[in-house]
């Protein structure tokens, strides 16, 4: 009986490419993140991330990609991106200007179709990961006007009248900051992963992966002191995952000390806390209630 | 084999369709989550959930759909001793019909219950490791309460020492960020996001340069192209019902209202107080000295205008119904009246009820002004607040 289970395993998986991503030694992927990504890949379906800012959804692509050993080609939307610059723009204007000149490339139109991130993904020579960055940031047709490229990977070139297949169907992981409300039908198309906060564990492991060796009683007091200042009602903008690594980063150059971060009454903010608190408004919150806590002594 | 799980996830609020359902067994049969609750739980999520609004909800549809399910075996009821939490669960929820949890949603004694619980549980333990048996005690009421509330869990993982961490599913992560929960200062800023958007919607149109040369070079002759302007007019009335109880929610109101001021062509707030009388004022510190008359609102600001009243709506019938009846003044003619007149001049209207909408029922009030409303009364959560404005953008 138990000789079945050992020449079987993985058949399953023939048909299709084996790809496997888990946490690398850059990156701490959770599990459910790693699911979500696996369901993707295996699926074919485009993995939408979302969470709040700074807990690496950007970085997850680059991560994706270097784990599956496949090249990225990053799309970074902006409010005045239209979905077909992604697939391809038709410049008509140097067309104009080279009849003008004469120019005997003019007569094919093929020259000045230029191809966007789509078109280079479909076309590429193997399986590639797509990153559509921001897609919140685009106008709110955008997403409606890649439902079609998204789903059955091809479009239509109307000025040469070619239709552009993918020849393997990217690995596409789209970001958002819930700037704007995504439709209900390109959502359908999507699988949808939202990366939480790391919690103190989770967090650890990713401080690990970044700084190797940090001392143990460091880290315990200076990644307290960031959870408690995190949890401190009223913040405009709660400092996240880039945030602390960049403060560990400083807390190291500087050579600190974990008896340099302890809490003292006087002091509510730890220090270099530059890189945590972003806004003015929330420095001033802490001052406040630095304020209060001597007050009260 | 799913299907149940399927139908509850549509029961509980999660717009799953069969699109998403035939991925899911797709994926199952792809191997991609095998003898492991977790990994089934996180594709199923990965899959199904489209939305983090909406995930919260899938957690509490996925624990009822699979609840006692991954531990059922005669290894586990022998584990069982180390693992309360799983096992009381499992006994309340046998031992515990559906009125009876009804009966203890409807008493609202959930903490007093909490508490008694705790006790019970550490009492217990001392108990257990004394060497009785503890099963016994498991259907009563306190542990049908932790049974089927999902915040139990909490307890049972801080209260005992058993190696298994709480299910992922039952730990309800997610809950901040579903929509029927009232505004707050987390979600303040998505309900912000959804008041811009709406703001936006409108239709002027301006040059668009670059479309222009762009067509003109393809068509060979000037070829003018218009494109919508990016902000646009909508213009706001808000009312608000100021004084007592609605002060805090009136303010989250204000706030938001302001911080999107930028995007709305205009808006005025006016106050009132419990309901429209012939009088609002514009700043409520001077509300006795700097009245404005009811009637120059109604005659200074067009049909165009959209129009939100915010408050409570629950006041004595007689301060809606009789003339003389509001509590602070003698009114001539009553609130229904002057509500009745705002309705006919703001077509567009809607009144945003911070009370919670399972309670609308039970004030008298508030069902009249809702007829009033033509039953465009939307609780003050984000997606009220979403209804609330696709029902004045109509």
């Amino acid at each position: 009986m138990g000789r079945r289970f050992g020449p079987c395993h993985g058949f399953r998986h023939n048909h299709r490419q084996i790809m496997h991503f888990s946490s690398t030694d850059r990156y701490i992927a959770t599990a459910d993140l790693a699911v979500a990504v696996n369901a993707a890949v295996t699926l074919e379906r485009p993995l939408l991330v979302k969470g709040e800012p700074g807990t690496g959804k950007t970085e997850l692509a680059r991560q994706v990609a270097a784990s599956l050993g496949l090249p990225l080609l990053e799309w970074h939307v902006k409010s005045t991106t239209r979905a077909q610059q992604g697939l391809y723009e038709y410049d008509a204007v140097s067309r104009l200007r080279d009849s003008q000149l004469g120019d005997a490339r003019v007569h094919d139109v093929a020259n000045y179709i230029r191809r966007g991130k789509l078109w280079q993904a479909f076309t590429a020579p193997g399986r590639v990961v797509l990153l559509i960055d921001e897609i919140d940031k685009a106008d709110i047709e955008f997403p409606n006007d890649l439902l079609q490229e998204l789903d059955r990977m091809e479009f239509h070139v109307h000025e040469t009248g070619e239709t552009v297949t993918a020849r393997h169907r990217p690995v596409v992981i789209i970001t958002s900051n819930n700037e704007k409300e995504l439709p209900d039908a390109f959502l359908r198309r999507c699988f949808f992963h939202f990366i939480r906060f790391p919690d103190p564990e989770t967090m650890r492991r990713i401080v690990d992966v970044h700084f190797p060796g940090i001392k143990e009683a460091l880290l315990t007091t200076a990644l307290t002191r960031f959870y408690e200042l995190r949890e401190t009602p009223g913040l405009k903008k709660k400092p996240s995952t880039s945030e602390v690594l960049d403060w560990l980063k400083l807390l190291l150059a500087e050579d600190l000390t974990a008896e340099d971060l302890r809490r003292d009454g006087k002091n509510a903010l730890p220090k270099l806390h530059g890189a945590l608190l972003k806004t003015e408004q929330d420095l001033h919150l802490f001052e406040r209630l630095a304020f209060m806590a001597r007050g009260g002594r | 084999m799913f299907l149940p799980f399927f139908e509850t996830l549509r029961r509980t609020g999660v717009p799953v369709s069969l699109r998403e359902y035939l991925v899911f067994l797709e994926g199952l049969a792809a191997g991609l989550a095998t003898y492991d609750a977790e990994g089934f739980y996180f594709l199923a999520r990965t899959v199904m959930v489209k939305d983090e609004r909406h995930l919260d909800r899938f957690d509490r549809a996925f624990a009822e759909s699979f609840r006692g399910l991954e531990h059922v075996t005669a290894q586990d009821v022998l584990e069982a001793v180390d693992l309360p939490a799983g096992w009381l669960a499992r006994m309340a929820e046998k031992h515990l019909t559906a009125e009876e949890k009804a009966a203890i949603t409807a008493l609202g004694g959930f903490d007093a219950l909490m508490e008694t619980l705790k006790k019970r549980l550490e009492q217990q333990k001392g108990r257990h490791e004394g060497g009785s048996t503890w099963v016994g005690t498991a259907g009563t009421s306190a542990f049908g309460a932790y049974g089927y509330n999902p915040e139990g869990l909490r307890i049972g993982q801080d209260a005992s020492r058993h190696q298994r961490a709480a299910k992922v599913w039952d730990r309800r992560a997610f809950r901040n960020l579903d929509d029927r929960v009232e505004l707050g200062t987390r979600n303040i800023k998505v309900a912000l996001r959804r008041l811009r958007k709406w703001a936006r919607s409108g239709a002027a149109h301006e040059l668009d340069l670059d479309g222009t040369i762009r067509a003109t070079a393809e068509q060979g002759w000037l070829d003018l192209r218009l494109r919508p302007e990016r902000r646009n007019a909508v213009k706001v009335l808000l009312f608000l019902d100021a004084g007592g109880s609605m002060d805090p929610h009136v303010r989250v109101m204000e706030e938001l209202f302001s911080a999107a001021r930028s995007e709305f062509g205009q808006l005025k707030v006016f106050y009132f107080h419990n309901c429209l009388y012939e009088g609002v004022w514009t700043d409520n510190r001077r509300r006795w000295d700097a009245q404005t008359p009811t009637w120059d609102v109604l005659r200074s600001y067009g049909t165009g205008y959209r129009c939100l009243f915010v408050g409570d709506a629950s006041m004595s019938p007689y301060e809606l119904l009789q003339p003389g009846g509001a509590n602070e003044h003698w009114n001539a003619e009553t609130g229904q009246v002057w509500l009745e007149r705002a309705r006919a001049q703001w077509p567009h209207s809607v009144w945003i009820n911070p009370v919670p909408e399972a309670f609308w029922d039970q004030t008298r009030t508030i069902g009249l002004i809702r007829r009033i409303f033509d039953g465009r009364m939307v609780p003050m959560t984000l997606d009220g607040l979403g209804r609330a404005m696709r029902e004045v953008a109509r």
